[in-house]
């Protein structure tokens, strides 16, 4: 059942139990009323350019889809179920390969059948994010 | 298309060794299936790609990886089959091997849920300039009619 977790621990156990999550190693660093951290560690098997060495995009994609539902899974106004209903990404520049990739996410809106986020993403960098994307999810 | 048949096909099987040699690919198991010069792009269902283990459904970040790379697929095809030679082409065809173009954006539209079921998806290259090209890809599973997600992608060619 879809429940919300309310501390880190409950969080990252409710990320690990998704299937996909787990095989990418997601991990939830912070959550807070309705913003969530998740990291990707850098690994071989992600990897979608093999002479550079570069995390796919679709893993990205994947971490801030993940990091966007959660953060508003934890916003105080939202009652489970909810499903992504659009994602946008954009891509600002390859992650430099041998470092994980961290997700922010703030769910910066939520009507009765709609939330609003907004997701960037960094590798070590948190200067200059790897990518931003815009996503809303169907609540109820 | 300058190309003859045979040439073509022969770049294709290149492209198919090349891209199932890319590690997040052999991770999500995707394959490469080409029918008569046209690409379909094969996510078989696995346990690993579940999101939620309610309905059970697959999740949306295994979806948008199959479009993704079913988009630039397509158009390193579209980049090959095109003209003799070209700058694009020289990009993409790197010394070391293939240079894959740069992904500047990605929309996905999440029209149903995906079933625990092998999925599909087909890209078609609605525009192809000197710098930019524009894709769009659908997805499907059990029925080609009916589409569960959706897909444009704005990608960088040199």
């Amino acid at each position: 059942m879809f429940q919300i977790p309310s501390n880190l621990a409950d969080a990252n156990e409710f990320i690990q139990r998704l299937p996909f999550s787990k095989a990418l190693n997601m991990r939830v660093e912070e959550i807070g009323e309705s913003r969530a951290v998740m990291t990707i560690p850098y690994d071989l098997q992600l990897i979608g350019n093999p002479l550079t060495g570069v995390i796919d995009g679709g893993v990205v994609t994947a971490l801030m889809d993940t990091c966007g539902g959660l953060a508003v899974l934890i916003h105080p106004e939202v009652n489970p179920p909810m499903a992504t209903l659009n994602l946008k990404v954009d891509y600002m520049r390859p992650a430099n390969p041998g470092q994980g990739i961290t997700a922010e996410a703030t769910c910066y809106n939520v009507t009765r059948t709609v939330a609003f986020v907004r997701v960037m993403a960094f590798d070590e960098d948190r200067k200059r994010p790897v990518a931003t994307a815009l996503a809303t999810y169907t609540l109820n | 298309m300058s190309k003859s048949g045979t040439e073509s096909f022969k770049e294709q099987i290149l492209q198919k060794q090349v891209f199932e040699g890319i590690p997040y690919l052999k991770l999500l198991g995707i394959r490469l299936d080409f029918v008569n010069d046209e690409l379909t792009v094969a996510l078989p269902f696995t346990e690993q790609i579940i999101g939620n283990h309610d309905l059970p459904a697959i999740h949306g970040g295994a979806t948008a990886s199959l479009l993704e790379i079913t988009a630039k697929v397509t158009l390193c095809l579209k980049i090959l089959s095109v003209g003799p030679q070209c700058e694009t082409k020289s990009a993409i065809l790197g010394e070391q091997g293939l240079e894959l173009p740069k992904t500047i954006s990605f929309y996905v539209d999440y029209l149903r849920s995906g079933k625990p079921l092998d999925s599909f998806a087909r890209a078609t290259v609605y525009r192809m300039g000197r710098r930019y090209a524009s894709v769009q890809v659908e997805a499907w599973q059990d029925d080609r009619n009916r589409m569960f997600a959706q897909g444009t992608g704005h990608f960088l060619l040199i």
